[in-house]
């Protein structure tokens, strides 16, 4: 199992994406001017603030050569990751339904929240169960998420927890297929009992099994 | 040609900015202001002022969350100075 992380200029959770994913697998960072993939099974796109968020968070970085590799990895069914700004990437590139808006509160919030998964029957959480709650950070401005339509989602803020006003508590939403994932939250940063957590390991867990020919694909 | 662009809140979609500010206006003593809804002014001078739907469409505005509109050509002179009388609503600040 290989993983790619991809990186912008101004991203910063780079690192700690690739430090989970090699938890589980083998993984190599994508630089944004690149356009090979490295034959990877899985793209992450990390958080932090891309191109400086200019305009939108996440209105420039969908127009990077690597972009357009792995939104057509995406549409061939690869796996695809967004986590924080990487979720805010793929809502701008259309790859994910919907829009992340500021925060109602219109300050960044950072804080460990717990997560309740609504639905364990995709690549990115079959290692779970449905109702299981998942304690992992959340630390952004702008994750206040909006479709005008129904979202298939994985992923909901427990009650009382949602830190930016999100429709519906929705913490993290995937495409139809399954294939594409984005999430406020980073379980990147919760993967060491150290550091508070390992919840965040579930995921990237639910993803190997998923390339190894598990559940959920 | 010299453009402007006025991106707004989509009507319907939680605004807080504008919310923030419309609080904060009665708190200076401005009474009887309503609606308060923060956007952005995008300035842009364009050989083809055709290309700017597809600019706005594909980059300027995320069209799901945001409505605009497309002012050229723009009149330099408006919001430049302090004070500046602007013309109609969702014109830019002066200055």
């Amino acid at each position: 199992m290989k993983f790619g992380v991809v990186r912008f200029p101004g991203s910063c959770d780079d690192d700690d994406a690739l430090h989970a994913a090699a938890r589980v697998g083998d993984a190599v960072m994508l630089w944004h001017r690149d356009r090979d993939l490295q034959g990877v099974d899985a793209v992450i796109v990390p958080g932090g603030f891309s191109y400086g968020d200019y305009l939108r968070a996440g209105a420039i970085a969908r127009f990077a050569p690597v972009m357009e590799e792995v939104a057509e990895f995406a549409l061939a069914g690869g796996l695809v990751l967004g986590i924080c700004n990487g979720f805010q990437v793929l809502c701008e590139a259309g790859l994910l339904p919907g829009a992340l808006l500021p925060n109602a509160s219109l300050r960044f919030v950072c804080r460990q929240v717990s997560l309740s998964v609504v639905d364990a029957d995709s690549p990115f959480t079959s290692r779970c169960e449905p109702g299981d709650r998942l304690s992992i950070p959340v630390k952004h401005t702008t994750g206040r998420y909006y479709a005008p339509g129904p979202v298939r989602v994985l992923l909901r803020y427990a009650p009382g927890e949602n830190p930016n006003g999100s429709q519906d508590d929705i913490a993290g939403v995937c495409n139809e297929q399954g294939n594409i994932f984005g999430l406020m939250p980073h379980p990147e940063h919760a993967v060491d009992p150290l550091t508070g957590s390992d919840d965040g390991l579930a995921i990237f867990e639910s993803m190997r099994a998923c390339v190894a020919g598990g559940v959920g694909a | 040609m010299r453009a402007r662009v006025l991106v707004r809140p989509k009507q319907g979609i939680l605004d807080p900015q504008g919310q923030a500010v419309e609080r904060a206006l009665p708190a200076l003593g401005f009474a009887g202001v309503r609606n308060v809804h923060v956007g952005r002014l995008i300035e842009l001078d364009v050989e083809d002022p055709a290309q700017l739907p597809k600019m706005c469409e594909r980059l300027l505005v995320n069209p799901l969350i945001e409505d605009y509109q497309i002012v050229e050509p723009a009149d330099d002179s408006i919001g430049r100075s302090a004070g500046a009388q602007l013309p109609g609503p969702g014109g830019g600040g002066g200055g």
